[in-house]
């Protein structure tokens, strides 16, 4: 028994922890492996759709990156796609349905986003990339950590376009009276769909001047 | 007549997938390098998107509402699989891709070799599945008004696309900051020309 112990890995080994945050920052990936970008931005709008997308994503990137990581030996190559899409089709109903059943105001208000995350590259290019080959224990943390980097842009977006555009944070007010009285108005441009790709265009100039070696070559 | 003219103008320019819903955004930044290989997406999207918006709403139609199959039998009344609707949905887009892309190389070599290359691509576009929810959602009545949006969506995607690889063929020789360079650059295009577009917001014909 104790030798079984030796030959395996750690739960939370030095590489695990890398897998998992690895995803936060150098390989984001929104803003680095340019995934994920299809449904995200329409939900960020306020806060709360955004962290509630967030978290069914990073769900459904988890499990789907577990389930075919555990099937990856049994699936023909050839039929690939379409078994992958299956599982996550599978789980997004599960998503949907929970989300419908608990926060339907929210769900009402992602409208066709949750059906989206499907086809949201985060999930396939994962399953491509890391869940094909490896084990299931590195490839649902590898899912939790992309989830977790995909929320970290959405919710930082959806923070900046709440604050800026409705002088709101989860509905609250926090922009004081006496500001508007003042003269000062909240910028209507933020809330409109344009403003979101322009923050994430100024989230990468800021992130690539921080991480000189993301920069582009060509 | 007018309106489906209308439903036609307002989902090329208006409800535009890009400018507005962000859908097909992956694919929008992956291949707007040059104008070339654009136009073929664009193309390509179109092409799907006219043949599985329709047969989407079909299958929605008379399988998936609720009471939507009494016209196999009148008991079937209160059967509701429109839980079941993602998974049909992203089968049968990832089943015509495939369907499409043989006969388009039995039949039509040139046009294959041309797109060939986009057609599997095109089955994780979000547009494609995109379009079909959102037929779903809004309830169109006829298959002519989804037909017509379908189109509409689809070239609205390829003006999209074509426009934004040839504003990054130009952006090439300017003196762009260097973190700019590359993906952030073609953010902020993208969201000037979402902004460019909102100017024809309140269209109506």
């Amino acid at each position: 028994m104790s030798e079984d112990k030796n030959t395996r890995e750690p739960m939370f080994s030095a590489k695990i922890v890398k897998i998992l945050t690895r995803p936060f920052n150098l390989e984001n990936p929104i803003t680095v492996q340019v995934l994920g970008i299809c449904s995200a931005l329409a939900v960020t709008v306020q806060m709360k759709p955004a962290i509630v997308m967030a978290l069914s994503v990073t769900v459904v990137t988890a499990f789907s990156n577990l389930i075919i990581s555990t099937l990856r030996n049994t699936i023909p190559s050839r039929i690939r796609i379409i078994v992958q899409l299956v599982v996550v089709a599978a789980l997004v109903i599960i998503v949907d349905q929970v989300l419908k059943a608990y926060v339907y105001d929210v769900s009402k208000k992602l409208s066709v986003f949750v059906g989206l995350i499907i086809t949201n590259c985060i999930l396939m290019g994962r399953l491509e990339a890391f869940a094909m080959a490896q084990k299931p224990w590195p490839s649902f943390v590898d899912g939790i950590g992309n989830g977790i980097g995909y929320g970290l842009i959405l919710i930082t977006v959806g923070f900046f376009r709440e604050l800026l555009g409705s002088g709101k944070i989860f509905g609250i007010d926090v922009v004081p009276q006496f500001l508007y009285d003042a003269g000062y108005v909240s910028n209507g441009l933020m809330i409109l769909p344009p403003m979101a790709l322009i923050t994430i265009g100024v989230i990468i100039w800021l992130q690539r001047s921080k991480n000189r070696e993301l920069i582009d070559k060509s | 007549m007018e309106n489906l003219f209308n439903l036609f103008v307002r989902s090329i320019f208006i409800d535009n997938m890009i400018f507005a819903y962000f859908l097909g955004m992956c694919s929008y930044l992956a291949v707007s390098k040059t104008v070339k290989t654009s136009v073929g997406l664009g193309i390509a999207v179109t092409f799907v998107l006219l043949i599985t918006a329709p047969v989407n709403w079909l299958v929605d139609t008379y399988l998936l509402k609720p009471g939507a199959m009494t016209w196999i039998d009148p008991s079937f009344a209160d059967v509701d699989l429109s839980y079941l609707s993602f998974l049909i949905f992203i089968a049968v887009i990832a089943a015509i891709v495939q369907l499409v892309e043989m006969v388009v190389e039995k039949f039509s070599p040139t046009l294959y070799s041309a797109l060939g290359i986009f057609l599997p691509l095109i089955a994780v576009n979000c547009a494609i599945l995109g379009v079909a929810l959102f037929v779903q959602e809004r309830e169109y009545e006829s298959i002519s008004e989804v037909v017509v949006y379908a189109g509409g969506s689809g070239l609205g995607w390829f003006l999209a696309i074509a426009a934004l690889a040839a504003i990054r063929e130009k952006t090439r020789y300017s003196h762009i900051p260097a973190p700019l360079r590359g993906l952030g650059i073609a953010f902020i295009v993208t969201g000037l020309m979402a902004i460019a577009f909102m100017g024809f917001m309140g269209i109506k014909i």
